[in-house]
């Protein structure tokens, strides 16, 4: 690993060490717990994310991939809004109907050959649209015991979450480093045209990644529904923006091939040590949106930096 | 049955054979009824100069390219390549001058990519089959590259016998032998690193046949067993290098010399050499060519040549400031000029014609006034607002002055033919007045005769004017017929210099022997 692809791992490595300084509290076990749940479902939904990144391509559908399948997870088990009570079914249905979306946004990409910052953001509008018919004005709230022990329920210390989120990092990496899918979404963001030369038919593969993607988005969306309780609309409302900029300070960059599920995972923990942190030694409430905003664009600046030259044009 | 006396001893047909090869694009015929034969383990040569239509005839045999007419025949049978897999299957595969291998990938991923086989199953990578396959083809080949090294960590003499290794992957599919192209191999290695590939080539021919390309004669002549020239998009000579002299493969490139009148020689103004220097340069380095001394004197024209990888474009952009450079100095009128980025030259008036011009010289759909006034907006603003009859004023001067056919300044200058395009980048410089040094970057890339002509005029206008003028020619001819020194390059370095007054020109061969 060179010194430039290490350095969001040191730059979170430092802020651990400021805040550790700083505040007492942040270097307690119960926080680094802590710490890790909430950092659980971003995790989850980044892996799905950094295999498009890697792409080259941008996905915005986390948002409306959530909601519609936290609305189908929470009506499928054991709920307060009909009889249903399908139990380890109705969570599968909901990350099948995610790939689903998922498929969609990479069909529509490859098939009408509309960019996948447009795609996802229909296939987004899609899926809101979907859990507000599911939704119809009552809120179903979740009474399925084993789905509500994913947030409630501990291993080792750890939530159910946790290790739920450090499964899917750990089969992310699998497939980016081990497997066909993994290894053409790398070379397609390293140079797709090297691919077509090789006779390699690049489409299937892009509507898997996006596939995939939307799998990962579904079960974030069946992690959220397990903390709030219920099936709510606003599920994943802003993790499509949070996962591209933790994948982003991780070093998984905007123009493809680089970076991946291990160096997102590292932006993932980077922002969540932050908001935690901030609030441990005391900055205002009001300042913390803005500093932590600050911080992401210097981490960023930092990971791009040995990639700047002369003249070099950036939209 | 006994088979007819005369197919005994009738040759096997060759490996691959065009005839009548045809292409055309737009304006230019790239090939204009190419006729060529490769044998059975043998080294073909391809030479030309640039637009000979090499890299045209290369697309075409490799699928990238469908011909107009003519036809290709590989082992005798006609076949229609529609891609760079259907070349494959015939057994023909190419080594890209401007290298296809994934850089994030490793070396062994790049060599089975597409045709992974044993190497993956179930989806899953078998690292340890991927390893074997690659060294199996790395084998071939003698190299001792790591096959798990990442390929954007290797060398560039290292990426290229990767792609060579790549490129055998064709024999899989394929009973008989393989051809190889191999684009100018060399353009972009070290003299050390020459020789090896040059050992590469000769033990290609073992199992292979190799079709090597390359404008550098001497190499040509070096590795090849039989050797093609191309002009104007036509074979004109067939050379075994045993009996053949350089000098009469230099005149079958460059053919007859071309009148000087097409340059407006008439129209050049000797300037006494014992004028001051306008431009300076000394100690220039950059990442591509290293301690340039150059001088360019008022109302001189001066041509650098070079073959690629001389490192004269980056000197022309450096110059501009558009790329870095780490040493030397560069003087404007006895003042320093800050190499800090375009904005400093444009206001030490040094203008810059690049060489692409659609991606880099202009603003496609914008308008042709407001490409004009693009650097130099204080001809058509007052403060920071825009002056509509103040830009009209100077942009109509300018069409008329410099002959542009436009329907109007309005018009979006993608519209207009690449010759009244180039008139309008080259007026950009001109507008205000305050233009010194014009760096021009194959300013007649892609014109016809006559824009060509035009532009030429219009260089001897502005050279009339005062103006010092650094020229990378599209040929060699025209750095000849326009400029009044021709400075060559090779390897990143100025070589050496040779005069070209009026009357007094050298002839292309002479230079062409400092450039190799």
């Amino acid at each position: 690993m060179s010194v430039g692809a290490a350095g969001p791992l040191i730059t979170l490595v430092v802020v651990v060490v400021v805040f550790a300084a700083l505040a007492p509290q942040f270097r307690t076990p119960g926080n680094i717990a802590n710490i890790l749940d909430a950092a659980a479902v971003l995790a989850v939904v980044t892996c799905g994310t950094t295999f498009v990144l890697l792409l080259g391509s941008i996905d915005l559908s986390a948002a409306g991939v959530m909601a519609a399948s936290s609305l189908t997870v929470a009506l499928l088990v054991e709920n307060t809004r009909n009889g249903a009570d399908h139990g380890l079914l109705g969570i599968v249905v909901a990350v099948l109907l995610g790939a689903a979306l998922g498929g969609l946004s990479g069909l529509l990409l490859v098939l009408l050959r509309v960019p996948s910052f447009m795609t996802t953001l229909g296939v987004s509008a899609v899926g809101l649209g979907i859990a507000t018919l599911l939704f119809a004005g009552v809120q179903p709230g979740v009474v399925d015991a084993g789905l509500r022990g994913w947030a409630t329920g501990r291993f080792l210390g750890f939530t159910h979450l946790t290790w739920i989120a450090a499964a899917c990092v750990l089969v992310g990496w699998v497939v980016q480093r081990h497997t066909r899918l993994g290894r053409y979404a790398m070379a397609i963001g390293g140079g797709e045209e090297v691919l077509a030369l090789s006779g390699v038919r690049v489409a299937p593969y892009k509507v898997a990644v996006f596939t995939m993607a939307g799998a990962f988005y579904g079960l974030g969306a069946v992690m959220v529904t397990s903390q709030l309780g219920s099936g709510v609309v606003q599920a994943g409302a802003d993790y499509s923006f949070s996962a591209i900029t933790a994948a982003v300070v991780g070093g998984t960059l905007l123009v493809g091939g680089r970076g991946g599920v291990l160096h997102s995972t590292v932006g993932v923990l980077l922002l969540t040590v932050l908001a935690n942190g901030l609030v441990l030694v005391g900055v205002s409430p009001y300042v913390q949106g803005g500093v932590q905003g600050l911080i992401v664009v210097v981490a960023v600046a930092a990971a791009a930096a040995p990639l700047r030259h002369r003249n070099q044009v950036v939209k | 049955m006994s088979a007819h006396p005369r197919a005994a001893v009738r040759p096997a047909p060759p490996v691959l054979e065009v005839r009548g090869l045809v292409k055309a694009y737009p304006g230019v015929r790239a090939l204009d009824g190419v006729d060529l034969q490769v044998r059975r383990n043998e080294v073909l040569g391809l030479a030309g100069e640039n637009g000979a239509g090499k890299s045209t005839l290369l697309k075409a045999l490799v699928g990238l390219v469908r011909p107009d007419a003519g036809e290709i025949r590989v082992r005798g049978e006609r076949v229609r390549l529609r891609s760079v897999q259907d070349a494959a299957d015939h057994g023909i595969g190419m080594v890209f001058q401007e290298q296809s291998l994934v850089g994030n990938l490793t070396a062994a991923e790049n060599i089975v990519l597409g045709s992974e086989g044993p190497g993956v199953r179930h989806g899953f990578y078998r690292w340890a089959t991927m390893r074997r396959l690659a060294q199996e083809q790395l084998d071939k080949i003698g190299s001792t590259i790591d096959p798990l090294a990442r390929t954007d960590s290797l060398t560039f003499a290292e990426r290229q016998m990767v792609e060579i290794a790549k490129v055998l992957r064709i024999e899989q599919r394929t009973h008989d032998t393989p051809v190889v192209i191999l684009d100018e191999p060399t353009s972009v290695l070290e003299p050390g690193e020459i020789e090896t590939l040059f050992e590469q080539v000769r033990r290609l021919r073992e199992f292979a046949s190799v079709v090597f390309v390359s404008h550098r004669l001497d190499e040509v002549l070096d590795v090849c067993d039989r050797v093609y020239v191309l002009r104007g998009g036509r074979a004109v000579g067939e050379i075994r290098p045993a009996e053949a002299e350089p000098g009469r493969l230099h005149r079958m490139m460059i053919g007859s010399t071309a009148a000087e009148d097409h340059y407006h020689g008439g129209a050049a103004t000797p300037v006494p050499p014992t004028r001051e220097p306008l431009l300076t340069v000394r100690g220039l380095t950059g990442t591509t060519f290293r301690d340039v001394d150059l001088d360019v004197r008022a109302g001189e024209i001066v041509a650098v040549v070079g073959v690629h990888g001389s490192g004269r474009e980056e000197l022309c952009r450096a110059l501009f400031g558009a790329v870095a450079t780490s040493a030397g100095e560069v003087l404007l009128d006895g003042r320093k000029l800050a190499l800090t980025g375009p904005r400093a030259a444009c206001a030490a008036g040094v203008g810059y014609v690049p060489a692409e011009r659609k991606i880099e010289g202009m603003v496609g759909p914008m308008s042709v006034a407001d490409n004009m006034t693009l650097a130099k907006q204080g001809v058509r603003c007052a403060g920071p607002v825009v002056v509509p009859r103040r830009q009209a004023a100077v942009v109509d001067r300018w069409i008329s002055r410099l002959s542009i056919r436009t329907p109007g300044r309005r018009t979006a200058i993608g519209r207009l033919s690449g010759g009244n395009q180039q008139k309008v980048v080259l007026a950009r410089w001109l507008v205000g007045g305050d233009v010194r040094l014009l760096l021009l970057d194959h300013p007649t890339r892609g014109l016809d005769v006559g824009a060509r002509s035009e532009v030429y005029r219009l260089m001897r206008e502005l050279a009339g004017n005062g103006v010092a003028t650094l020229l990378l020619a599209d040929s060699l001819e025209e750095a000849i017929g326009m400029a009044d020194r021709v400075v060559v390059m090779s390897d990143g370095r100025v070589t050496t210099e040779v005069p070209c007054p009026a009357g007094g020109k050298p002839s292309p061969l002479d230079l062409v022997k400092e450039m190799v």
